[in-house]
């Protein structure tokens, strides 16, 4: 993070009153709305007008910066920071219109400008929301339930030696098959669509959870048992208070790997068999060829998963925080 | 009033500690490695015993049996009479490595023998006496890792003295600390103990310390350990190190000890 801190901020603002990167990237974007409202689309898209009055806003906005960020704090420092990504976004918002609205270089209906995407969220808001709703609602369900069974099993493996040993064979056995795979019977054995997905999803991120957790738990280093067994710790404590904390770290890792598998997981299953979700909308509107619903749909879930992962960094910075300096 | 003398609850009994003739060997890698050989040990209830020897002897080891994480070849040890099957906390052995709970704060470090037993609610205090006995208390939200090495180990002698134990084992608990800590560790230790009356058996490397905290040194030969000799030191506290007797002593114990060690 320290990056952030120095990243331009000296070069620039210190020297000169003026942020530079903000007048290239006001520019930037300016040239951009130009570009969109000033020559004829080839093929008309909706919203374009719109589209051309966000960038606008967005080259007045960061011309304000531009004289302004010196005295925004932390906050002015992370803009400065991303000066060069600002000015790239411009540039990129003025190629990306030519080469498919002005142009038809890159035809409809398999590309689209950026004021389609626009469109599709403006159009088709509420029916996307919903699906958002869904895909949260499932991944929550089985991202949930499998880690808790996942850690749970993990512990009683690392600790159990009877467990390990009728428990390890089967998860080193069915550890690696992809969950994917489970697809055709689940969807068979289990009564609903949604219990199916939700098992799915569990499988894939419990598995990792579960290994992890396991490893952990068996590398914990002797001597903390001892000194817990000497100071009067019952099983219960050692496995909760010294085994679990101790474990921690590896447990995180599975939880990154498990969250990666549940994202892929879910969308697949969703676009088998649910009725909502944004794995289901994808594969309804490519049957339409609506592909700007498609890219529409493919920067929220960037937007979610990214999200998530990085609530994800966030907890595991909080909870392993005694870390620091040690790693 | 000194800081230990805060951690006195009420006056309570002591153990009698009792090794009778204990062999233990290890497995190193396929190898057969006698480690203790054959030690007969009593030590009354009350009594502080000081344990040197040479470096990989067997010292370490013979304390792990007496807190009961290991059970002997041969032989028995017994507290009050009744074998020693497991470990217990009125048995407290401050490790060689100070061992810290490295999730843990000092604080909650020092409290965790209380909590497994359910004892923290009522004890908090003690916490606090125990961290201040060591001179912590400034470091009492720190985490191990933000801690020096003669902090750690003073932590983990908090993490001890805060269970109220009947028999303290110490493996070279002051090892890491500079001159002055030392010694004012060890004058917390002695008046601890005078006041407390626990049974005490002390391993280290420093024959000084030995002779100021002990009332009888015992010698163990090389690995595997014997008792070689043993000393009486028949001294009132506080000594001084520069007491002529407990000088010549010295000068004896280190002849015994051989060339190896000085
Ligand atoms: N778990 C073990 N497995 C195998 N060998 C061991 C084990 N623990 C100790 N030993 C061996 O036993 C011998 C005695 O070890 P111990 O730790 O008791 O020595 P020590 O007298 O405490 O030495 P120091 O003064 O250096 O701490 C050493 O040679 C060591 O290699
Ligand atoms: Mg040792």
């Amino acid at each position: 993070m320290s990056d952030i801190a120095q990243g331009g901020a000296v070069r620039t603002v210190a020297s000169v009153p003026i942020w530079r990167d903000g007048v290239a990237a006001a520019a930037a974007w300016f040239v951009a709305a130009i570009v969109t409202v000033a020559t004829p689309d080839v093929v008309p898209w909706g919203s374009t007008p719109l589209w051309a009055e966000i960038l606008t806003g967005g080259a007045v906005l960061l011309l304000v910066l531009s004289g302004t960020v010196q005295w925004l704090g932390r906050v002015g420092r992370v803009v400065v920071h991303y000066g060069p990504w600002l000015v790239a976004l411009g540039v990129w918002f003025a190629v990306w219109e030519v080469v498919t609205a002005k142009t038809g270089w890159l035809p409809k209906p398999f590309f689209s400008p950026p004021q389609g995407l626009l469109h599709v969220y403006l159009v088709d808001t509420t029916r996307l929301g919903l699906c958002v709703l869904f895909s949260l609602r499932l991944w929550a369900y089985g991202f949930g339930s499998g880690v808790i069974a996942g850690f749970l099993v993990g512990v009683a493996l690392g600790w159990s030696k009877r467990f390990a040993y009728w428990g390890m064979p089967i998860l080193k056995l069915i550890g690696p098959v992809p969950a994917t795979a489970w697809i055709p019977c689940t969807f068979f054995i289990l009564p609903t669509t949604f219990s199916a997905s939700v098992f799915l999803v569990a499988l894939a991120s419990g598995i990792p959870v579960a290994i992890l957790t396991a490893s952990g738990v068996g590398s914990v280093n002797r001597a903390f048992y001892d000194v817990a067994r000497t100071l009067g710790a019952s099983e219960r404590f050692l496995v909760w208070r010294v085994a679990v904390p101790a474990s921690l770290p590896h447990v995180f890792v599975g939880l990154f790997m498990g969250l990666y598998y549940s994202f892929a997981v879910l969308v697949v299953a969703e676009m088998l068999g649910a009725k909502y979700g944004l794995g289901w909308y994808l594969q309804f509107q490519t049957g339409y060829s609506a592909y700007a619903n498609v890219y529409a749909t493919l920067v929220i879930m960037a937007l979610l998963t990214s999200g998530l992962v990085k609530l994800l960094f966030v907890t595991r910075d909080r909870v392993l925080s005694w870390q620091k300096g040690i790693i | 009033m000194s800081a230990a003398l805060k951690l006195v609850d009420a006056p309570r009994r002591s153990v009698a500690l009792e090794v009778r003739g204990v062999s233990h060997a290890f497995d190193l890698g396929g190898k057969h490695l006698p480690v203790l050989d054959n030690i007969d040990l009593s030590v009354a209830p009350g009594e502080f015993v000081a344990l040197l020897g040479p470096s990989g002897c067997g010292k370490s080891t013979l304390l792990r049996l007496v807190a009961g994480l290991e059970q002997p070849d041969v032989g028995a040890l017994l507290e009050d009479g009744a074998p020693i099957t497991a470990p217990d906390p009125s048995r407290i052995l401050v490790f060689q490595d100070p061992t810290l709970f490295p999730w843990r704060t000092v604080w909650k470090n020092v409290a965790v023998g209380l909590e497994a037993r359910g004892l923290l609610p009522a004890h908090k205090q003690r916490v606090a006496d125990a961290l201040s006995l060591v001179r912590l208390e400034a470091f009492a939200q720190a985490y191990p890792h933000q801690l020096s090495g003669g902090m750690a180990q003073r932590a983990a002698l908090a993490r001890a003295l805060v269970n109220d134990p009947h028999l303290l084992l110490l493996d070279e608990p002051l090892g890491k600390l500079d001159s002055l800590t030392r010694l004012a560790m060890q004058n917390e230790l002695v008046s601890l103990w005078q006041k407390v009356g626990f049974t005490a058996l002390l391993v280290t490397h420093d024959v000084e310390e030995a002779l100021l905290l002990a009332d009888r040194v015992i010698v163990l030969s090389d690995r595997p350990a014997r008792i070689v000799t043993e000393f009486l030191i028949d001294k009132p506290r506080p000594r001084r190190r520069d007491d002529a007797d407990l000088v010549h002593l010295r000068q004896t114990i280190l002849a015994t000890l051989g060339p190896v060690h000085d």
